[in-house]
């Protein structure tokens, strides 16, 4: 269908349900047991000052969680790294609490609120924590944000030569925006690719287009969460990862469009 | 680097529909600036607004689609021949291999504050039913809609980081062709107004009561405006005299406050040099840079520290947000097509509603219009919030390249 390019990847972060961390999820997703989503809670953000620290949500704590795990793993150094933020709904407690606000007579906009509404305010606070002036872009495509983020990541490590740390998460919008779209757990999966396999042992990861079906989990929960949260669609790819197993692995894009990812050594 | 060949663009502002209007504009530096009421907004202040997008009508089939942004999605699409350009790269192409990537801060966010403040009048469970947040309010949605418009089958998303999100997408765009996943990709962006962005820079007193004027002495905040604007790349490897060819894109972040820029214009600094790296040229090379130029007074004395720092005080630059206002999430590709309309003929826009420039700035600001025949290479520089920045570098292809 087109060129394949290849990256490979120096480190894992992630955070869901039962998942607080790639030590924990590494363990679930290379067992046979049966997933019991729990809720589990989010470390605080500390590599950012205490004053931004009060003004921050969900999504900067997850972001920040798996990110910094990710490259704890790979020993780099986040402020150096270009970065890319994959989410469909940035901050959706904050955005809602927009809406109500703008519902009312008044209309009192908070500035805190408002700055913290652009679908890069994850992106903002991470650069403040680490440092790091390098390029970062935060981007959208509903259900097939992860896929959109991991080829733009990717995309940036094959055009510049540099590593690049793609973190996909999602959140949940409080009702009633909740049951329009309903993401049950907060779920993010951190990447960070490199150019060549020295600085990224861990595995290769060869991309192409795809018109074939998306895998899917034998295990119903896993299931569950895959289709209900669009970062977690990263799911297969991490499955592979957990066991250690090379080949193929298709993951969601569009409905006519899917990421084919040939994992190697 | 790959160098981009604009083979296709269109613009829809305050200034009017298409590139015709947008010139004509530009050469009179006439300001689509005013002040008047929109939707229930209750704020003293001057907006950029396009007209026609409360009665025009999405294709039957895209009705799903129907929001404020979308509709400026579509009256942008059908100027200046860009949607048959389009389908004739397809054509070319395939439908696999043209991407979409465009920018957006605020989408059709309009549909849910209206949902929301129906539901607080009138309470009613159907309400939510027939809100279609992901064709409308989601960020994705522009892209799901021109992607939809065309029937693509090829990789898209939609950047969001603030005000430099339509100026990334030029360097999505290039990489993804890079890759060799793709020939061709649609960029630009669309922002609409809306109450969020109104009452949100309001309440940062950000807002100027008049038509903004960019680093003037007086300038005292910005005027938002909304825009659709589209452009189609591909490769310039065919690229002929007069086409206008994107060689350079820098992007960096300041790392330094989520709504100021850093003081010195540090990381517009490192945009702008990145900028010029890819594209191998000095900054004597460029004849007018396009100004970010918001018209706050942080904002403009920052953007100028970093300018003058790199291209001394005689490179000829100004914003053109007081024409357009600020039209947030699609001014890095409105101010693209200005640069490609300034390359095409031959002449630097001057800026409007700038009546005496700053003395404590050093930049060249052009409060005139400037004759350039000679001009062959412009930046033009988009900054938002969260210190994330871009800059884009344009040419203009001589005979004999």
């Amino acid at each position: 269908m087109s060129a394949p390019f290849k990256v490979h990847l120096a480190g894992i972060g992630m955070f869901g349900p039962a998942l607080a961390g790639w030590e924990q999820g590494r363990a679930v997703l290379a067992s046979d047991a049966p997933f019991v989503p729990a809720p589990a809670p989010l470390p605080p953000a500390e590599a950012l000052p205490p004053a931004e620290r009060r003004r921050i949500g969900v999504p900067v704590k997850l972001s920040m969680a798996i990110g910094f795990e990710a490259i704890r793993q790979a020993g780099a150094d986040a402020s150096r790294l270009a970065n890319v933020f994959s989410s469909t709904g940035g901050d959706c407690d904050n955005c809602s609490a927009i809406l109500e606000v703008l519902a009312t007579e008044e209309r009192a906009v908070s500035p805190t609120r408002f700055h913290n509404s652009v679908h890069n305010a994850p992106a903002g606070y991470w650069s403040i924590a680490t440092h790091c002036m390098a390029a970062s872009t935060s981007l959208c495509a509903y259900d097939a944000t992860f896929a959109a983020g991991l080829l733009n990541a990717a995309g940036q490590v094959a055009a510049s030569g540099e590593p690049c740390l793609l973190m996909a998460y999602d959140t949940a919008y409080p009702e009633p925006l909740y049951s329009i779209r309903p993401i049950p757990h907060p779920f993010g999966v951190a990447l960070l690719l490199t150019a060549d396999a020295a600085s990224g042992p861990l595995a290769s990861l060869r991309l192409d287009l795809t018109a074939d079906a998306p895998d899917t989990l034998t295990d119903a929960e896993l299931e569950a969460l895959r289709r209900s949260v669009p970062a977690a669609r990263a799911l297969p790819l991490l499955r592979r990862l957990a066991r250690g197993e090379r080949g193929r692995v298709v993951i969601d894009y569009f409905d006519d469009l899917a990421l084919a990812i040939e994992v190697g050594a | 680097m790959l160098a981009l060949r604009l083979s296709a663009y269109t613009v829809v502002s305050a200034l009017g529909a298409g590139l015709d209007a947008t010139l004509a504009a530009l050469r009179e530096q006439r300001s689509g600036l005013v002040r008047k009421p929109w939707e229930t907004v209750a704020l003293d202040t001057c907006i950029g607004e396009v007209d026609g997008l409360d009665s025009f009508a999405l294709r039957d089939d895209l009705a799903r689609f129907d929001c404020r942004n979308n509709r400026l999605a579509q009256m942008t699409l059908e100027c200046d021949g860009f949607a048959a350009a389009v389908r004739a790269a397809i054509a070319r192409h395939g439908a696999t291999r043209v991407g979409v990537f465009l920018g957006t801060s605020t989408s059709g966010i309009l549909s849910s504050e209206i949902a929301f403040r129906e539901h607080e009048r009138t309470p009613a469970q159907g309400l939510w039913a027939t809100h279609d947040y992901r064709r409308t309010h989601n960020t994705y949605s522009v892209g799901d809609f021109v992607r939809t418009y065309f029937d693509l089958r090829g990789p898209a998303w939609v950047v969001s980081t603030a005000c430099s999100s339509s100026a990334k997408v030029f360097a999505d765009a290039q990489r993804m062709i890079a890759t060799g996943l793709i020939d061709a990709a649609i960029v630009g962006g669309v922002d609409s107004l809306c109450l969020t962005t109104l009452y949100g820079f309001n309440s940062l007193q950000l807002v100027s009561h008049a038509p903004c004027r960019p680093f003037d002495a007086q300038r005292d905040g910005i005027s938002i405006g909304e825009a659709g604007a589209f452009i189609l790349v591909e490769r310039a490897d065919d690229a002929r005299a007069g086409d206008i060819v994107m060689r350079g894109i820098g992007e960096s972040s300041d790392a330094h406050h989520m709504s100021s820029p850093h003081p010195e214009g540090l990381g517009a600094r490192h945009a702008m040099q990145a900028a010029l790296d890819m594209a191998g040229l000095v900054p004597a090379d460029i004849g007018y840079i396009n100004l970010h130029g918001t018209a706050t007074p942080s904002n403009d004395a920052a953007e100028d520290k970093g300018v003058s720092a790199l291209f001394g005080t005689a490179t000829a630059c100004s914003s053109t947000k007081g024409h357009t206002g600020h039209t947030l999430g699609a001014a890095g590709g409105v101010e693209a097509i200005v640069c490609a309309l300034a390359l095409t003929h031959g002449f630097a826009p001057g800026g409007a509603n700038t009546r005496e420039v700053d003395p404590r700035l050093a930049s060249h600001y052009l409060i005139e219009n400037a004759d350039m025949p000679g001009l062959r290479h412009t930046l033009s520089n988009s900054f938002g919030f969260g210190g994330s920045n871009a800059s884009l570098l344009l040419s203009k292809v001589e005979d004999g390249q």
